[in-house]
């Protein structure tokens, strides 16, 4: 099992009213919700939180691109990644991911995730999703229905430049290049780092990831019962065109919440759970689903978008009724084990996103959770797909040797230190 | 109203042909347009009315290589050439106004009569252009109409809201239709227009409801300012669906142009 410390960043001071007041948490959101000297404290806590994750052992820690969005305040995922490349020593930076079809040109990111993959010595897993229609379309200007033509040659652009070994002309219809030629490239390069793709329920996503030896991560709110019509799509897909179905081919992130007993857990963290799901997922469905973004086959599929919030909203749910439902995962270390057990089987998923950090959560809460799952949670769980755990296809292959930040001796060298060093007469 | 098809050299086209007279092509907004529709009906009672279907809207074949303002305006040639007209007096609504100002300011001796009704294609950041993208259809009435009562119960007329296969249908539709819209109104229905509106060389007839909320009348100056001898008809009572609400005055208008 792989597992990912995940944070969306989400702005924690959202008023009580925000819903009431306020038609979208996203795109339009009001500037003045936003403080930026109070930011300076949540930016720099919420990186703590990642690095603390690294220190206990997860197999990642994970962050992802929005952009004018009260729950992501990160519209640069690879700005945290870098200073996560610095600060953290084992896991994976899961960047899940670039939203491909944003950036021209789009070998801006075969760039900078090649200096993500250098810095951090090996440890890159690349995202690309398309991108939600609030952020690719309502933000971004990207015209619907051209989108994924646009995303699918940035990937082409993007695998080609990392593995081509000479410069190259790319002549497509979004991007002109006569000289394309990275430098740096990832240290990852058998044949490139490992892929991973967002998707929402697009049936072409499945066969892309298929394809092209990607895993497919379902990114959702709305926890592991309701996803199972769709990663039984999926599988059934993979199935269907005749591949292996290891557990690494696919991903799922979940809120996790951990405490002692299951009452201490919903007594710590249900105000933070309702600041999720009713300030932070209050969307304006008129920006969730911009006409020509999705496909015709995937609306035929009845895939509804995400963030359709389920029949009567996200306010009528109660505590109980989020963890029931599998909204959420909250409890006792051994009732989180047994639901993650039931999600890990029941999806057939290796790669887990743990959604940790929920809502307005102080960092001590979050990080009393953090580690009751990581102590008492994660290794019942570790050995769940004995007979791929070999499988690295869809994971780093860091360098065994790797330095780390602030290795450098504290003070400057003497002259005659260097002398000596190097060997020159005085 | 007959609905026939034309091949272009991109797809098939699907079009609607009635009534006799001078030749008129009608090109159609993003909402599309139907066999019973008013205004196509009234036109024919003059002219020779075809109107064709963007490619996606009904039941047409989508066009995926028809991507910008170029291949759009381009094709709406194809089709005047495929249906085998010469300077045929030229209508457009809202996205079809773009799209027809395109083709008289592309070949600029090939149209001599033009109307633009409402038509999209300019921006000022004064003014905007409502983004009826991220529009809910319960509030399209009120954006589309003078009378949005009126206009609710024709968005709604022999639909039946509450069917489950309905929403599904609806999407579909709306992906389809407003998806190619999109590839020249979204997310500013601006293309660069403003700066061949002077090649046009057409007798141009401008007509605008006093009422319209999604493309605001002050728009109405900048086409009259950009076309040469332009004449421009406001039309009071009337939302940006003037040639619905307002049918006769819109058809009375084009008569002028001979």
């Amino acid at each position: 099992m792989k597992f990912t410390w995940f944070n969306l960043m989400p702005w924690p001071y959202l008023p009580d009213d925000f819903r009431e007041k306020n038609r979208s948490v996203w795109v339009d959101i009001d500037q003045k919700l936003f403080d930026p000297a109070k930011s300076h404290e949540v930016y720099n806590t919420y990186m703590d939180l990642l690095e603390y994750a690294d220190t206990l052992g997860f197999d990642g820690v994970g962050v992802n691109e929005h952009h004018q969005n009260g729950y992501g305040i990160m519209p640069s995922p690879n700005i945290i990644a870098a200073g996560l490349a610095r600060r953290t020593k084992d896991a994976a930076i899961v960047v899940l991911g670039n939203s491909i079809a944003l950036y021209n040109p789009p070998v801006r990111v075969a760039e900078e995730f090649a200096m993500l993959d250098c810095i951090s010595g090996g440890r890159l897993v690349a995202g690309f999703p398309v991108g939600t229609s609030m952020d690719t379309n309502y933000c971004y200007g990207q015209i619907p229905s051209l989108t994924r033509e646009k995303y699918n040659e940035a990937h082409d652009l993007i695998i080609k430049a990392w593995t081509t070994r000479e410069p190259f002309a790319f002549n497509g219809r979004y991007n002109k290049l006569r000289h394309v030629n990275i430098w740096p490239r990832p240290i990852q390069d058998k044949p490139h780092p490992p892929v991973h793709i967002p998707g929402g329920g697009s049936v072409e996503t499945y066969d892309f990831c298929i394809d092209n030896t990607y895993s497919y991560s379902y990114l959702s709110f709305s926890g592991y019962l309701r996803a199972q019509a769709l990663m039984s799509g999926y599988w059934k897909r993979v199935e269907e065109r005749g591949v292996d179905k290891s557990p690494y081919r696919a991903g799922f992130a979940q809120t996790i919440l951990v405490a002692d007993t299951d009452e201490e857990a919903e007594r710590l963290y249900s105000e933070h759970v309702s600041y999720f799901y009713n300030r932070c997922l209050h969307v304006y469905p008129g920006f969730a689903d911009a006409p020509g973004y999705r496909t015709i086959k995937t609306i035929q599929t009845g895939a509804l978008s995400q963030y359709a919030p389920p029949t009567g909203g996200y306010t009528e749910l109660t505590w109980k009724e989020l963890t029931e439902q599998g909204h959420v995962i909250a409890g006792s270390p051994e009732t989180v084990r047994q639901r993650m057990e039931d999600l890990i089987k029941g999806l057939n998923v290796g790669n887990i996103f743990c959604l940790m950090h929920v809502g307005n959560m102080p960092a001590d809460k979050c990080m009393y959770s953090t580690k009751l799952f990581a102590e008492k949670v994660m290794p019942k769980l570790r050995d769940m797909f004995p007979d791929w755990a070999d499988d690295n296809r869809f994971w780093t292959s860091p360098l065994d040797k790797r330095v780390t930040a602030g290795r450098l001796p504290k003070d400057a060298p003497t002259g005659a230190e260097l002398a000596q060093t190097y060997g020159v007469e005085a | 109203m007959e609905l026939k098809t034309v091949q272009t050299h991109h797809v098939p086209v699907r079009y609607f042909e009635g009534g006799s007279g001078p030749a008129l092509v009608f090109l159609h907004g993003a909402g599309g347009v139907t066999a019973d529709d008013p205004f196509l009906n009234a036109l024919a009672k003059t002219h020779h009315v075809y109107a064709p279907l963007i490619p996606g809207y009904g039941d047409s074949e989508e066009a995926p290589e028809i991507r910008d303002m170029l291949d759009f305006t381009l094709h709406s040639w194809d089709v005047v050439e495929a249906l085998g007209l010469k300077d045929p007096i030229l209508v457009g609504h809202s996205m079809g106004g773009m799209i027809a100002a395109e083709m008289a300011a592309l070949a600029p001796n090939d149209l001599t009569r033009l109307a633009l009704i409402a038509p999209a294609g300019l921006w000022d950041d004064a003014h905007p252009v409502t983004d009826m993208f991220s529009t809910l259809p319960f509030e399209m009435p009120a954006l589309l109409f003078h009378d949005a009562e009126a206009g609710a119960a024709i968005l709604t007329a022999g639909r039946n809201v509450e069917d489950p296969g309905f929403l599904q249908a609806y999407l579909v539709t709306n992906a389809r239709q407003l998806g190619m819209a999109g590839r020249i109104l979204f997310p500013i229905p601006e293309r660069g227009l403003h700066q061949r509106l002077y090649r046009i060389k057409a007798r141009t007839v401008i007509v605008w409801g006093d009422s319209d909320r999604l493309i605001p009348p002050t728009y109405a100056h900048g086409f009259k300012k950009g076309i040469a001898g332009a004449q421009l008809v406001s039309i009071p009572e009337a939302g940006h669906m003037v040639i619905v609400e307002q049918t006769a005055a819109v058809v009375a208008a084009i008569a002028g142009l001979g």
